[in-house]
């Protein structure tokens, strides 16, 4: 997993709520064993006509917003499946960082495991970097994991919480599987303590 | 004297391998059910790093999603889905997993065959890569939705690192009106809280309404509880359930069997127990359920009518309303009876079991669908299947015109040929309207099984009592 430090990008607004993981990546583009190549399907219907050319009202089709790796969008995010390809989706897009009043349970932890920073912000602090990222191609925004803070481009900053373990591992490109194993004697404990007691 | 517990803390406490500082928990995981869509990637990175699969004895494979409902024999047509059935199978074979294949009569849903197989046990904690795996917490398991890749870590560790949910219960009290069903209960609780009410909540549903359901009903219940954002929907287990589980293939054979049985009575919240949020309702107040959006919450009663966005104060729900409207091709103050349905789907992980296709096949006995209808009936595993031809079932729908078809997900998530095509409308029995979720362009409508049933035949949206 990639280490995530400070990050430098145009922020988009998608000002929508309750974005679920079927307009994240519709389910039609889930027939994949690979995880990457599903950034071209990403927001499917709400990026392209039915021609499958662009929809200029989208917020990353437009010039200003093409290269942006950070989303800035409204609470719920990522509501609905379970099925880990809505972050791969933004990811392979060249989506890093998303920030929303709030997530989704399975998806915020999704994301998270895929190396992607997710930040819950308090309605306030939204409402001024959604009017910070409708400034187009002047809307950089900087997010310092380290420090917990995100730099507007008139130099405002704003302070966010995360997990401090959920930070360690993100900061460090940490994989799950690894540290769990490193437990192994714990796991092994475990079995034979449930063994002892339950005999089905 | 011990705090007093919950349920869930019970279980929660129970499989605890490890505690860091941060209260995150290592958390020991009794039964992984894997299936094609979510899998693949999993066992790539297995192979990739080297890894094992820790406990092949705590897992169990079937493919759903993907395969045809129609007629097997010619195999799966769409290349994309063959490849991924075709992947899992060869990832079984490769890790050595047990799998029900297309052609075996256990293959089904997951979350139909978990329970039906005895595989899913109360106090267990269970897992899938399925955002529907709270269904089994019907049985009193902590049961959730996971990500391809926690799929891997229980694949690899057989834990999960996770947070513990808050608690919170559902209790409905009084006795269920007649003709009201468990995806009735659970719309109207969904109505109620909101898609994200339940948003890091595990939820009890207590109350003589929901005790009173069969392990059926329960599992519909606890199926949608993700609908209403939650991770673990919960029923204390009872006599209901060690009465379904009792003889089931993977259940705890005799001997064990009182063991069990003893220890599953002691999982039931602790009365003097607190929960950080309480839901009640009355029985009485719940009518038959009906959604008009492109989220479950956007819930009515059949009496009832489309919204107005007008009377929507809040702008951005206002804006997400219209926004339903438009793609549902609804008018504001529309009565819910005169919408015109195209399809009706009974199915799905929600509503697929033998009662529920009891429930559709006594609306449907001695009618007929109407002109124009396409009618779905998609049994949740081939037990279901057979069971309901035993019972005549089959014979009563293809008899009013609806078809009847192999056990899968269907048209639920359009994941296979079954799907609606563009601004086509449907009565169905699933558990999400989402915009494109049955087909890009298709309009849900989530209804119970009798009321897709009635849909069907009126040929609009209607209440099973209005039926001649
Ligand atoms: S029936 Fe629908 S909700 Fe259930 S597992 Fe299948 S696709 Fe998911």
């Amino acid at each position: 997993m990639d280490k995530f430090g400070k990050l430098t990008s145009v922020a988009a607004p998608l000002p929508l709520i309750n974005i679920d993981t079927d307009m994240i990546i519709p389910a039609r583009f889930l027939k994949t064993i690979k995880r990457t190549g599903l950034g071209a399907d990403l927001f499917s219907t709400l990026r392209f006509n039915e021609d499958g050319s662009d929809r200029d009202d989208f917020v990353l089709n437009q010039p200003a917003y093409k290269n942006a790796e950070i989303l800035v969008t409204g609470e719920n995010f990522g509501c609905g499946s379970s099925r880990e390809h809505a972050p791969w989706a933004l990811m392979d897009f060249g989506i890093k960082c998303v920030i929303a009043p709030s997530f989704a349970d399975i998806f915020y932890n999704n994301s998270f495991k895929n190396g992607m920073l997710l930040i819950k912000l308090p309605p306030e602090d939204m409402t001024k970097l959604m009017d910070d990222a409708e400034r187009g191609a002047n809307a950089t925004v900087t997010v310092d994991l380290e420090a917990q803070e995100i730099t507007g481009p008139d130099g405002g900053v704003i302070k966010f919480e995360i997990n401090a373990f959920k930070k360690h591992c993100l900061l460090n490109g940490l994989d799950d599987i690894g540290l769990t194993l490193q437990k192994d004697d714990k796991i092994d404990d475990f079995e034979a303590r449930q063994k002892a007691i339950q005999l089905w | 004297m011990s705090e007093a517990k919950t349920l869930y803390d019970k279980i929660w406490d129970a499989h605890i391998v490890d505690e860091q500082v941060d209260g995150t928990c290592l958390v020991y995981i009794d039964r992984h059910l894997v299936h094609e869509v979510t899998s693949p990637q999993a066992f790539e990175g297995l192979r990739n790093s080297g890894r094992k699969v820790r406990r092949t004895d705590k897992t169990l494979a079937v493919a759903d999603h993907n395969v045809p409902t129609t007629d097997r024999s010619a195999g799966i047509e769409n290349e994309e889905s063959r490849i991924q059935v075709e992947a899992l199978e060869k990832n079984c074979a490769d890790f050595d997993i047990e799998l029900y294949s297309m052609d075996d009569i256990r293959q089904g849903i997951c979350h139909v065959v978990g329970p039906e197989q005895g595989f899913t046990l109360p106090g267990t904690t269970l897992v899938c890569g399925d955002s529907h795996t709270a269904t089994h917490g019907a049985f009193g398991a902590m049961a959730f939705g996971i990500g391809t890749s926690e799929v891997e870590h229980v694949l690899a560790t057989q834990t999960l690192l996770l947070t513990k949910c808050r608690n919170m219960r559902v209790t409905v009290n009084g006795e269920l009106p007649l003709g009201i069903t468990a995806k009735d209960m659970i719309l109207a609780v969904i109505g109620k809280i909101g898609t994200a009410g339940g948003n890091g909540a595990a939820i009890e549903f207590t109350g003589e309404a929901f005790q009173s359901l069969s392990m059926e009903g329960r599992m519909t219940v606890c199926n949608m509880t993700i609908e209403g954002g939650a991770r673990v929907g919960l029923f204390a287990p009872d006599e209901t359930t060690f009465e379904y589980l009792k003889g089931r293939p993977k259940s705890p054979k005799a001997g064990a069997w009182e063991t069990a049985v003893e220890y599953w009575k002691t999982l039931k919240t602790d009365e003097r127990a607190v929960f950080d949020e309480e839901i009640i309702m009355d029985a009485a107040d719940i009518k038959p359920q009906v959604t008009w959006g492109t989220s479950p919450e956007d819930v009515t009663t059949i009496d009832g009518h489309v919204p107005n966005p007008a009377d929507e104060t809040d702008k951005n729900r206002r804006h997400k309303m219209e926004r339903s409207l438009e793609y549902m091709g609804l008018e504001a103050d529309m009565a819910m009876k005169d919408i015109k349905i195209d399809t009706a789907f009974i199915g799905s992980c929600t509503n697929s079991r033998l009662e529920d296709m009891r429930a559709a096949a006594a609306v449907a006995k001695g009618r007929k669908i109407a002109d124009g209808v396409r009618a779905l009936v998609v049994p949740g595993s081939g037990l279901i299947k057979e069971l309901a031809e035993q019972e005549g079932l089959d014979k009563i729908f293809t008899e009013a015109g609806f078809e009847w078809r192999e056990a899968g997900c269907s048209m639920c998530l359009a994941m296979n040929a079954d799907k609606l095509v563009p601004g086509e409308r449907s009565a169905s029995t699933s558990n999400r309207n989402f915009e494109g979720r049955q087909g890009p362009g298709g309009r849900t409508h989530l209804v119970s099984p009798a009321m897709a049933a009635a849909a069907a035949i009126a040929g609009h949206l209607t209440d099973v009592s209005d039926l001649d």
